[in-house]
Protein backbone atom coordinates (compact mmCIF):
# COMPACT_ATOMS: atom_id res chain seq x y z
CA UNK A 1 0.00 0.00 0.00
CA UNK A 2 1.48 3.25 -1.02
CA UNK A 3 1.37 6.39 0.80
CA UNK A 4 -1.82 7.71 1.76
CA UNK A 5 -2.60 10.70 -0.99
CA UNK A 6 -6.40 10.93 0.88
CA UNK A 7 -7.23 10.48 4.66
CA UNK A 8 -10.18 10.63 6.22
CA UNK A 9 -10.26 10.79 10.20
CA UNK A 10 -13.17 10.61 12.13
CA UNK A 11 -15.43 12.66 9.39
CA UNK A 12 -19.41 12.89 10.57
CA UNK A 13 -22.27 14.61 8.84
CA UNK A 14 -25.66 15.27 9.48
CA UNK A 15 -28.11 16.31 7.24
CA UNK A 16 -32.22 17.10 8.36
CA UNK A 17 -31.81 15.81 11.68
CA UNK A 18 -30.36 12.28 10.00
CA UNK A 19 -26.92 11.15 10.74
CA UNK A 20 -25.08 9.92 7.41
CA UNK A 21 -22.02 9.69 8.24
CA UNK A 22 -21.15 8.70 11.41
CA UNK A 23 -17.33 9.03 12.57
CA UNK A 24 -15.62 7.17 9.16
CA UNK A 25 -11.88 6.74 9.21
CA UNK A 26 -10.35 5.88 5.85
CA UNK A 27 -7.23 6.22 3.51
CA UNK A 28 -6.88 6.01 0.23
CA UNK A 29 -3.38 5.21 -0.96
CA UNK A 30 -1.34 7.25 -3.84
CA UNK A 31 -1.25 5.96 -7.13
CA UNK A 32 -4.25 3.16 -6.49
CA UNK A 33 -8.17 2.69 -6.96
CA UNK A 34 -9.92 2.63 -4.18
CA UNK A 35 -13.42 1.20 -4.69
CA UNK A 36 -15.93 2.47 -1.69
CA UNK A 37 -18.67 0.02 -1.74
CA UNK A 38 -21.62 -0.75 -0.26
CA UNK A 39 -25.48 -0.32 -0.18
CA UNK A 40 -27.75 2.56 -1.54
CA UNK A 41 -27.98 5.06 1.77
CA UNK A 42 -24.12 3.87 2.87
CA UNK A 43 -23.40 7.32 2.68
CA UNK A 44 -20.99 6.31 -0.11
CA UNK A 45 -21.52 9.78 -1.93
CA UNK A 46 -21.97 11.89 0.97
CA UNK A 47 -17.95 10.92 1.74
CA UNK A 48 -16.95 11.87 -1.56
CA UNK A 49 -18.66 14.99 -1.51
CA UNK A 50 -16.65 15.48 2.03
CA UNK A 51 -13.45 14.81 0.21
CA UNK A 52 -13.49 17.53 -2.08
CA UNK A 53 -15.93 19.85 0.20
CA UNK A 54 -18.95 19.96 -1.54
CA UNK A 55 -20.14 19.56 1.53
CA UNK A 56 -19.00 20.59 4.75
CA UNK A 57 -18.75 17.40 7.36
CA UNK A 58 -19.99 18.62 11.11
CA UNK A 59 -16.88 17.31 12.24
CA UNK A 60 -13.69 15.29 12.00
CA UNK A 61 -10.85 15.71 8.93
CA UNK A 62 -9.71 14.93 5.18
CA UNK A 63 -6.32 15.13 4.44
CA UNK A 64 -4.80 15.84 1.21
CA UNK A 65 -1.25 14.54 1.44
CA UNK A 66 -1.24 15.37 5.00
CA UNK A 67 -2.68 18.58 5.05
CA UNK A 68 -5.77 19.25 6.22
CA UNK A 69 -8.15 20.21 3.60
CA UNK A 70 -9.98 22.50 5.77
CA UNK A 71 -7.14 25.10 5.50
CA UNK A 72 -7.14 24.97 1.87
CA UNK A 73 -9.44 27.38 -0.43
CA UNK A 74 -12.01 25.09 -1.65
CA UNK A 75 -11.46 26.02 -5.03
CA UNK A 76 -8.22 25.26 -5.29
CA UNK A 77 -9.48 21.32 -3.41
CA UNK A 78 -11.25 21.21 -5.60
CA UNK A 79 -9.07 21.89 -8.73
CA UNK A 80 -6.56 19.19 -7.09
CA UNK A 81 -9.10 16.64 -6.16
CA UNK A 82 -11.47 16.21 -9.20
CA UNK A 83 -14.56 14.67 -9.67
CA UNK A 84 -17.28 12.57 -11.71
CA UNK A 85 -20.96 12.31 -10.90
CA UNK A 86 -23.87 9.60 -11.78
CA UNK A 87 -25.46 12.06 -14.37
CA UNK A 88 -22.46 13.61 -16.72
CA UNK A 89 -23.96 17.50 -16.46
CA UNK A 90 -21.83 19.09 -19.90
CA UNK A 91 -21.70 22.79 -20.33
CA UNK A 92 -21.97 24.56 -23.39
CA UNK A 93 -22.47 24.26 -27.12
CA UNK A 94 -19.60 22.19 -27.73
CA UNK A 95 -17.80 19.35 -26.39
CA UNK A 96 -14.46 21.26 -26.74
CA UNK A 97 -16.59 24.01 -24.53
CA UNK A 98 -17.64 21.45 -22.06
CA UNK A 99 -14.13 19.82 -21.98
CA UNK A 100 -12.07 23.24 -21.06
CA UNK A 101 -15.06 24.45 -18.39
CA UNK A 102 -13.09 24.23 -15.69
CA UNK A 103 -9.79 25.02 -17.36
CA UNK A 104 -10.71 28.07 -18.13
CA UNK A 105 -12.30 29.42 -15.31
CA UNK A 106 -9.22 28.87 -13.53
CA UNK A 107 -6.99 30.23 -16.71
CA UNK A 108 -5.06 26.92 -17.15
CA UNK A 109 -4.16 25.90 -20.51
CA UNK A 110 -5.63 22.73 -21.64
CA UNK A 111 -5.93 20.82 -24.84
CA UNK A 112 -9.28 19.55 -25.90
CA UNK A 113 -7.93 17.44 -28.49
CA UNK A 114 -5.46 15.15 -27.03
CA UNK A 115 -7.88 14.99 -23.44
CA UNK A 116 -10.91 13.12 -25.81
CA UNK A 117 -8.05 11.63 -26.89
CA UNK A 118 -6.92 10.31 -23.64
CA UNK A 119 -10.57 9.12 -22.87
CA UNK A 120 -10.94 7.18 -26.12
CA UNK A 121 -13.05 9.61 -27.72
CA UNK A 122 -12.17 10.65 -31.91
CA UNK A 123 -10.36 14.19 -31.28
CA UNK A 124 -13.28 15.57 -34.13
CA UNK A 125 -15.83 14.75 -31.90
CA UNK A 126 -14.98 18.70 -30.54
CA UNK A 127 -17.24 20.46 -32.59
CA UNK A 128 -20.13 18.43 -32.05
CA UNK A 129 -22.95 19.54 -29.40
CA UNK A 130 -22.57 17.32 -26.44
CA UNK A 131 -25.86 16.82 -25.66
CA UNK A 132 -26.04 14.96 -29.34
CA UNK A 133 -23.41 12.54 -27.87
CA UNK A 134 -24.36 8.88 -26.06
CA UNK A 135 -24.60 8.92 -22.65
CA UNK A 136 -21.80 6.89 -22.83
CA UNK A 137 -19.76 9.20 -24.60
CA UNK A 138 -20.85 12.09 -22.50
CA UNK A 139 -20.06 10.58 -19.26
CA UNK A 140 -15.78 10.18 -20.80
CA UNK A 141 -16.03 13.96 -21.29
CA UNK A 142 -17.18 14.68 -18.14
CA UNK A 143 -13.92 12.37 -16.97
CA UNK A 144 -11.71 14.44 -19.87
CA UNK A 145 -13.37 17.45 -18.31
CA UNK A 146 -11.88 16.41 -14.82
CA UNK A 147 -8.61 15.81 -16.45
CA UNK A 148 -8.15 19.47 -17.61
CA UNK A 149 -7.14 20.21 -14.64
CA UNK A 150 -5.00 18.00 -13.99
CA UNK A 151 -5.92 17.08 -10.72
CA UNK A 152 -3.95 15.00 -8.27
CA UNK A 153 -6.73 12.55 -7.46
CA UNK A 154 -10.56 11.63 -9.46
CA UNK A 155 -13.37 10.98 -7.48
CA UNK A 156 -16.10 8.74 -9.37
CA UNK A 157 -19.30 8.90 -7.63
CA UNK A 158 -21.29 6.00 -9.17
CA UNK A 159 -20.33 6.99 -12.61
CA UNK A 160 -21.93 3.80 -14.87
CA UNK A 161 -25.27 3.69 -13.39
CA UNK A 162 -26.92 5.71 -16.12
CA UNK A 163 -25.12 3.97 -18.65
CA UNK A 164 -25.78 0.41 -20.46
CA UNK A 165 -23.28 -2.69 -20.38
CA UNK A 166 -21.10 -2.14 -23.16
CA UNK A 167 -20.09 1.79 -22.05
CA UNK A 168 -19.91 0.52 -18.50
CA UNK A 169 -17.67 -1.55 -19.24
CA UNK A 170 -15.39 1.14 -21.32
CA UNK A 171 -16.00 3.47 -18.60
CA UNK A 172 -14.29 0.03 -16.21
CA UNK A 173 -11.27 0.02 -19.08
CA UNK A 174 -10.78 3.92 -18.89
CA UNK A 175 -10.36 3.83 -15.01
CA UNK A 176 -7.82 1.41 -15.00
CA UNK A 177 -5.78 2.78 -18.24
CA UNK A 178 -5.70 6.21 -16.45
CA UNK A 179 -4.60 4.65 -13.20
CA UNK A 180 -2.15 2.49 -15.56
CA UNK A 181 -0.64 5.28 -17.33
CA UNK A 182 -1.58 9.03 -14.99
CA UNK A 183 -0.55 6.90 -11.88
CA UNK A 184 -3.75 8.58 -11.15
CA UNK A 185 -5.11 8.45 -7.15
CA UNK A 186 -9.22 7.88 -7.88
CA UNK A 187 -11.82 6.83 -5.59
CA UNK A 188 -14.39 4.75 -7.34
CA UNK A 189 -18.02 4.95 -5.65
CA UNK A 190 -19.66 1.73 -6.64
CA UNK A 191 -22.42 -0.67 -5.39
CA UNK A 192 -21.17 -3.32 -7.67
CA UNK A 193 -19.42 -6.26 -6.47
CA UNK A 194 -18.18 -7.59 -9.61
CA UNK A 195 -17.28 -3.84 -11.10
CA UNK A 196 -15.43 -3.42 -7.79
CA UNK A 197 -13.47 -6.74 -8.80
CA UNK A 198 -12.82 -5.32 -12.07
CA UNK A 199 -11.67 -2.25 -11.25
CA UNK A 200 -10.43 -1.75 -7.24
CA UNK A 201 -7.24 -1.98 -6.05
CA UNK A 202 -8.63 -1.39 -2.45
CA UNK A 203 -12.10 -2.11 -1.15
CA UNK A 204 -13.57 0.06 1.64
CA UNK A 205 -16.98 -1.38 2.93
CA UNK A 206 -19.64 1.62 4.30
CA UNK A 207 -22.85 0.60 5.29
CA UNK A 208 -25.07 2.66 7.57
CA UNK A 209 -22.76 5.75 7.72
CA UNK A 210 -19.99 3.49 9.45
CA UNK A 211 -16.74 1.93 7.82
CA UNK A 212 -17.18 -1.93 8.13
CA UNK A 213 -13.61 -2.56 7.02
CA UNK A 214 -10.72 -2.09 3.90
CA UNK A 215 -9.32 -4.50 2.35
CA UNK A 216 -6.70 -5.37 -0.91
CA UNK A 217 -8.92 -6.45 -3.60
CA UNK A 218 -7.23 -9.96 -3.68
CA UNK A 219 -7.47 -10.25 -0.01
CA UNK A 220 -11.53 -8.95 -0.26
CA UNK A 221 -12.14 -11.22 -2.41
CA UNK A 222 -11.21 -14.64 -0.97
CA UNK A 223 -11.82 -15.94 2.06
CA UNK A 224 -10.95 -12.90 4.48
CA UNK A 225 -13.37 -10.76 3.05
CA UNK A 226 -16.05 -13.53 2.27
CA UNK A 227 -18.08 -11.99 5.27
CA UNK A 228 -18.12 -8.57 3.92
CA UNK A 229 -19.15 -9.37 0.65
CA UNK A 230 -22.14 -11.51 1.93
CA UNK A 231 -23.03 -8.52 4.23
CA UNK A 232 -23.23 -6.48 1.38
CA UNK A 233 -25.21 -8.96 -0.95
CA UNK A 234 -27.58 -9.40 1.67
CA UNK A 235 -28.44 -5.47 2.06
CA UNK A 236 -28.37 -5.02 -2.12
CA UNK B 1 -71.66 71.61 -9.68
CA UNK B 2 -70.15 69.14 -11.99
CA UNK B 3 -69.76 66.58 -8.96
CA UNK B 4 -73.92 66.55 -8.74
CA UNK B 5 -73.43 65.97 -12.36
CA UNK B 6 -71.52 63.18 -12.19
CA UNK B 7 -73.44 61.31 -9.14
CA UNK B 8 -76.78 62.05 -11.50
CA UNK B 9 -75.22 60.49 -14.57
CA UNK B 10 -74.01 57.67 -12.26
CA UNK B 11 -77.35 56.87 -10.97
CA UNK B 12 -78.92 57.09 -14.72
CA UNK B 13 -76.45 54.08 -15.75
CA UNK B 14 -78.25 52.15 -13.06
CA UNK B 15 -81.01 52.29 -15.51
CA UNK B 16 -78.92 50.01 -17.83
CA UNK B 17 -78.33 47.58 -14.84
CA UNK B 18 -82.00 47.18 -14.64
CA UNK B 19 -82.61 46.28 -18.35
CA UNK B 20 -79.50 43.50 -17.08
CA UNK B 21 -81.79 42.31 -14.18
CA UNK B 22 -85.04 42.39 -15.88
CA UNK B 23 -83.59 40.08 -18.71
CA UNK B 24 -82.19 37.87 -16.27
CA UNK B 25 -85.02 37.52 -14.70
CA UNK B 26 -87.09 36.69 -17.77
CA UNK B 27 -84.38 34.43 -19.25
CA UNK B 28 -84.09 32.80 -15.66
CA UNK B 29 -80.63 33.86 -15.34
CA UNK B 30 -80.25 33.50 -11.93
CA UNK B 31 -78.26 36.22 -11.93
CA UNK B 32 -80.35 39.19 -10.42
CA UNK B 33 -78.88 38.81 -6.89
CA UNK B 34 -74.82 38.70 -7.72
CA UNK B 35 -75.73 41.93 -9.80
CA UNK B 36 -77.46 43.60 -7.19
CA UNK B 37 -74.53 42.71 -4.84
CA UNK B 38 -72.14 44.36 -7.37
CA UNK B 39 -73.90 47.47 -7.93
CA UNK B 40 -73.61 47.63 -4.14
CA UNK B 41 -70.08 47.04 -3.84
CA UNK B 42 -68.64 48.54 -6.49
CA UNK B 43 -70.40 51.99 -5.10
CA UNK B 44 -69.55 52.10 -1.54
CA UNK B 45 -65.86 50.53 -2.59
CA UNK B 46 -65.31 52.77 -5.20
CA UNK B 47 -66.79 55.80 -3.01
CA UNK B 48 -64.65 54.52 -0.18
CA UNK B 49 -61.03 54.50 -2.29
CA UNK B 50 -62.44 58.17 -3.70
CA UNK B 51 -62.78 59.61 0.20
CA UNK B 52 -59.13 57.68 0.81
CA UNK B 53 -56.98 59.55 -2.30
CA UNK B 54 -59.06 62.22 -1.43
CA UNK B 55 -57.59 62.59 2.02
CA UNK B 56 -53.92 61.02 0.75
CA UNK B 57 -53.56 64.01 -1.88
CA UNK B 58 -54.85 66.73 0.32
CA UNK B 59 -51.93 65.90 2.59
CA UNK B 60 -49.32 68.54 3.19
CA UNK B 61 -46.87 66.63 4.69
CA UNK B 62 -44.42 65.06 2.52
CA UNK B 63 -43.25 63.23 5.74
CA UNK B 64 -46.26 61.61 5.34
CA UNK B 65 -46.12 60.58 1.62
CA UNK B 66 -42.56 58.99 2.63
CA UNK B 67 -44.29 57.02 5.58
CA UNK B 68 -46.83 55.53 3.10
CA UNK B 69 -44.46 55.01 0.35
CA UNK B 70 -42.51 52.97 3.17
CA UNK B 71 -45.43 50.87 4.34
CA UNK B 72 -45.99 50.38 0.81
CA UNK B 73 -42.98 48.80 0.77
CA UNK B 74 -42.71 46.39 3.60
CA UNK B 75 -46.05 45.26 2.51
CA UNK B 76 -44.56 44.54 -0.86
CA UNK B 77 -41.82 42.85 0.90
CA UNK B 78 -43.55 40.87 2.79
CA UNK B 79 -46.26 39.74 -0.11
CA UNK B 80 -43.29 39.22 -2.47
CA UNK B 81 -41.07 36.79 0.56
CA UNK B 82 -44.72 34.68 0.98
CA UNK B 83 -44.50 33.70 -2.89
CA UNK B 84 -40.77 32.80 -2.77
CA UNK B 85 -41.35 30.75 0.49
CA UNK B 86 -37.94 28.57 1.10
CA UNK B 87 -35.47 31.32 -0.09
CA UNK B 88 -33.75 32.16 2.61
CA UNK B 89 -34.24 35.70 4.09
CA UNK B 90 -36.20 36.40 1.23
CA UNK B 91 -38.40 39.62 3.02
CA UNK B 92 -35.10 41.53 3.68
CA UNK B 93 -33.63 40.85 -0.12
CA UNK B 94 -37.13 42.03 -1.56
CA UNK B 95 -37.21 45.31 1.01
CA UNK B 96 -33.84 45.92 -0.29
CA UNK B 97 -34.71 45.12 -4.01
CA UNK B 98 -38.42 47.26 -3.56
CA UNK B 99 -37.02 50.23 -1.32
CA UNK B 100 -33.94 50.64 -3.70
CA UNK B 101 -35.74 50.85 -6.85
CA UNK B 102 -38.15 53.20 -5.77
CA UNK B 103 -36.02 55.63 -3.76
CA UNK B 104 -33.70 55.80 -6.73
CA UNK B 105 -36.67 56.40 -9.36
CA UNK B 106 -38.91 58.66 -7.50
CA UNK B 107 -35.95 60.42 -6.24
CA UNK B 108 -34.45 60.84 -9.66
CA UNK B 109 -37.91 62.11 -10.94
CA UNK B 110 -37.86 64.25 -7.89
CA UNK B 111 -34.74 66.14 -8.72
CA UNK B 112 -35.01 66.50 -12.24
CA UNK B 113 -38.15 68.04 -11.42
CA UNK B 114 -40.11 66.02 -13.53
CA UNK B 115 -43.05 65.72 -11.41
CA UNK B 116 -43.85 67.95 -8.27
CA UNK B 117 -43.10 66.64 -4.81
CA UNK B 118 -46.58 65.90 -4.11
CA UNK B 119 -48.71 63.42 -3.03
CA UNK B 120 -51.01 63.17 -6.43
CA UNK B 121 -47.87 62.30 -7.94
CA UNK B 122 -45.62 60.59 -5.83
CA UNK B 123 -48.40 57.98 -4.54
CA UNK B 124 -49.57 56.92 -7.31
CA UNK B 125 -46.19 56.38 -9.25
CA UNK B 126 -44.72 54.91 -6.38
CA UNK B 127 -47.49 52.67 -6.35
CA UNK B 128 -46.46 51.87 -10.01
CA UNK B 129 -43.06 51.36 -9.19
CA UNK B 130 -43.48 49.31 -5.90
CA UNK B 131 -45.99 46.96 -7.30
CA UNK B 132 -44.20 46.51 -10.74
CA UNK B 133 -40.88 45.43 -8.82
CA UNK B 134 -42.54 43.45 -6.24
CA UNK B 135 -43.60 41.07 -9.42
CA UNK B 136 -40.00 41.07 -10.63
CA UNK B 137 -38.76 40.16 -7.05
CA UNK B 138 -41.03 37.18 -6.48
CA UNK B 139 -40.45 36.54 -10.10
CA UNK B 140 -36.57 36.48 -9.91
CA UNK B 141 -36.36 34.39 -6.75
CA UNK B 142 -38.89 31.78 -7.39
CA UNK B 143 -37.20 30.92 -10.45
CA UNK B 144 -33.38 30.68 -8.81
CA UNK B 145 -34.82 28.73 -5.87
CA UNK B 146 -36.75 26.56 -8.75
CA UNK B 147 -33.84 26.28 -10.88
CA UNK B 148 -31.36 25.78 -7.94
CA UNK B 149 -33.26 22.73 -7.10
CA UNK B 150 -34.27 21.23 -10.22
CA UNK B 151 -30.63 21.68 -11.44
CA UNK B 152 -28.90 20.60 -8.46
CA UNK B 153 -26.03 18.41 -10.78
CA UNK B 154 -25.26 21.07 -12.85
CA UNK B 155 -24.40 23.34 -10.05
CA UNK B 156 -22.43 20.50 -8.03
CA UNK B 157 -20.74 19.81 -11.40
CA UNK B 158 -19.45 23.47 -11.84
CA UNK B 159 -18.56 24.07 -8.35
CA UNK B 160 -16.82 20.27 -8.09
CA UNK B 161 -14.73 21.77 -11.55
CA UNK B 162 -13.53 24.77 -9.19
CA UNK B 163 -16.69 27.49 -10.14
CA UNK B 164 -17.46 29.73 -7.44
CA UNK B 165 -20.91 29.79 -6.24
CA UNK B 166 -21.26 32.71 -8.64
CA UNK B 167 -20.04 31.03 -11.61
CA UNK B 168 -21.76 27.92 -11.47
CA UNK B 169 -25.33 29.54 -10.57
CA UNK B 170 -24.74 32.22 -13.36
CA UNK B 171 -27.03 30.68 -16.32
CA UNK B 172 -29.38 30.21 -13.65
CA UNK B 173 -29.33 33.96 -12.52
CA UNK B 174 -29.65 34.79 -16.02
CA UNK B 175 -32.63 33.10 -17.18
CA UNK B 176 -34.45 34.07 -14.02
CA UNK B 177 -33.14 37.83 -15.01
CA UNK B 178 -34.71 37.42 -18.68
CA UNK B 179 -38.29 35.90 -17.35
CA UNK B 180 -38.38 38.67 -14.90
CA UNK B 181 -37.81 41.46 -17.20
CA UNK B 182 -38.45 40.26 -20.97
CA UNK B 183 -42.49 40.68 -20.16
CA UNK B 184 -42.05 44.11 -19.14
CA UNK B 185 -39.26 45.29 -21.98
CA UNK B 186 -41.68 43.56 -24.93
CA UNK B 187 -44.65 45.74 -23.21
CA UNK B 188 -42.52 48.85 -23.77
CA UNK B 189 -41.37 48.08 -26.97
CA UNK B 190 -44.78 47.56 -28.30
CA UNK B 191 -46.73 49.98 -26.73
CA UNK B 192 -48.65 52.50 -29.16
CA UNK B 193 -48.78 49.78 -31.95
CA UNK B 194 -50.54 47.02 -30.03
CA UNK B 195 -52.10 48.70 -26.89
CA UNK B 196 -52.85 52.00 -25.38
CA UNK B 197 -51.72 52.50 -21.42
CA UNK B 198 -54.44 52.78 -19.74
CA UNK B 199 -53.57 55.85 -17.63
CA UNK B 200 -52.76 57.74 -21.12
CA UNK B 201 -56.40 56.42 -22.10
CA UNK B 202 -57.83 57.60 -19.09
CA UNK B 203 -56.05 60.92 -19.48
CA UNK B 204 -57.21 61.69 -23.34
CA UNK B 205 -60.79 60.69 -22.32
CA UNK B 206 -60.49 62.95 -19.30
CA UNK B 207 -59.63 66.09 -21.70
CA UNK B 208 -56.12 65.91 -21.55
CA UNK B 209 -53.81 66.97 -24.42
CA UNK B 210 -53.04 63.96 -26.36
CA UNK B 211 -49.63 65.13 -26.37
CA UNK B 212 -49.32 65.96 -22.63
CA UNK B 213 -50.75 62.49 -21.79
CA UNK B 214 -48.25 61.10 -23.54
CA UNK B 215 -45.11 63.10 -22.15
CA UNK B 216 -46.29 61.34 -18.74
CA UNK B 217 -46.89 57.77 -20.28
CA UNK B 218 -43.21 57.81 -21.54
CA UNK B 219 -42.12 59.00 -17.96
CA UNK B 220 -43.90 56.50 -16.40
CA UNK B 221 -42.44 53.62 -18.97
CA UNK B 222 -39.12 54.61 -18.18
CA UNK B 223 -39.41 54.65 -14.42
CA UNK B 224 -41.05 51.64 -14.77
CA UNK B 225 -38.59 49.90 -16.69
CA UNK B 226 -35.41 51.18 -14.58
CA UNK B 227 -37.31 50.09 -11.73
CA UNK B 228 -38.39 47.04 -12.05
CA UNK B 229 -34.61 46.28 -13.73
CA UNK B 230 -32.93 47.36 -10.66
CA UNK B 231 -35.35 45.35 -8.47
CA UNK B 232 -35.11 42.34 -10.04
CA UNK B 233 -31.40 42.45 -10.44
CA UNK B 234 -30.39 43.39 -7.13
CA UNK B 235 -32.93 40.48 -6.00
CA UNK B 236 -31.31 38.36 -8.02
CA UNK B 237 -27.60 39.38 -6.67
CA UNK B 238 -28.73 39.15 -3.37
CA UNK B 239 -31.11 35.97 -2.99
CA UNK B 240 -28.67 33.16 -4.82
CA UNK B 241 -26.20 33.51 -2.23
CA UNK B 242 -28.74 32.16 0.42
CA UNK B 243 -27.97 28.60 -1.27
CA UNK B 244 -24.85 28.93 -0.94
CA UNK B 245 -22.56 28.84 1.97
CA UNK B 246 -19.54 31.05 2.04
CA UNK B 247 -17.08 27.96 0.68
CA UNK B 248 -18.84 27.84 -2.10
CA UNK B 249 -21.10 24.54 -0.91
CA UNK B 250 -24.54 24.46 -2.05
CA UNK B 251 -26.43 23.86 0.74
CA UNK B 252 -27.66 20.12 1.58
CA UNK B 253 -31.40 20.90 1.04
CA UNK B 254 -31.70 24.32 -1.01
CA UNK B 255 -34.12 25.61 1.36
CA UNK B 256 -32.00 24.64 4.82
CA UNK B 257 -31.03 27.72 6.82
Amino acid sequence: MGRPKLEVRGLRYVAGGTEILTGVDALVPGGEVTAVVGPSGAGKSTLLRAINRLIEPCSGEVYLDGEPTSNLDPLELRRRVGMVFQIPALFGDSVEEAILYGARLSGKDADAERLLQTVGLDASLGERNPQALSVGQQQRVSIARALALEPEALLLDEPTSALDEAARSRIEDLVRDLNARLRLTMVFVSHDLSQVERVADRVVVLAGGRIVGAWDREDFFSHAGERARQFIAGRL
Amino acid sequence: MAGLQTVTSALLTLGLVAVAVVLSFYEKLDLEKDIGVAVVRSFVQLAAIGYVIDFIFGLKNIGVVVLLLAGMVLFAAWTSARRAKDVPRAFLFAAVAVGVAAVATLGLLLTLRIVPATARYLIPLGGMVIGNSMNAASLTMTRIRDDVAEQRPKVEAALALGATSRQAVAPILRTALQRALLPLIDATKTTGIIFLPGAMVGMIIAGADPLEAVRLQIVVLYMLLGSVSIAAILVGTLSYRSFFTPRHQLRTTPFEH
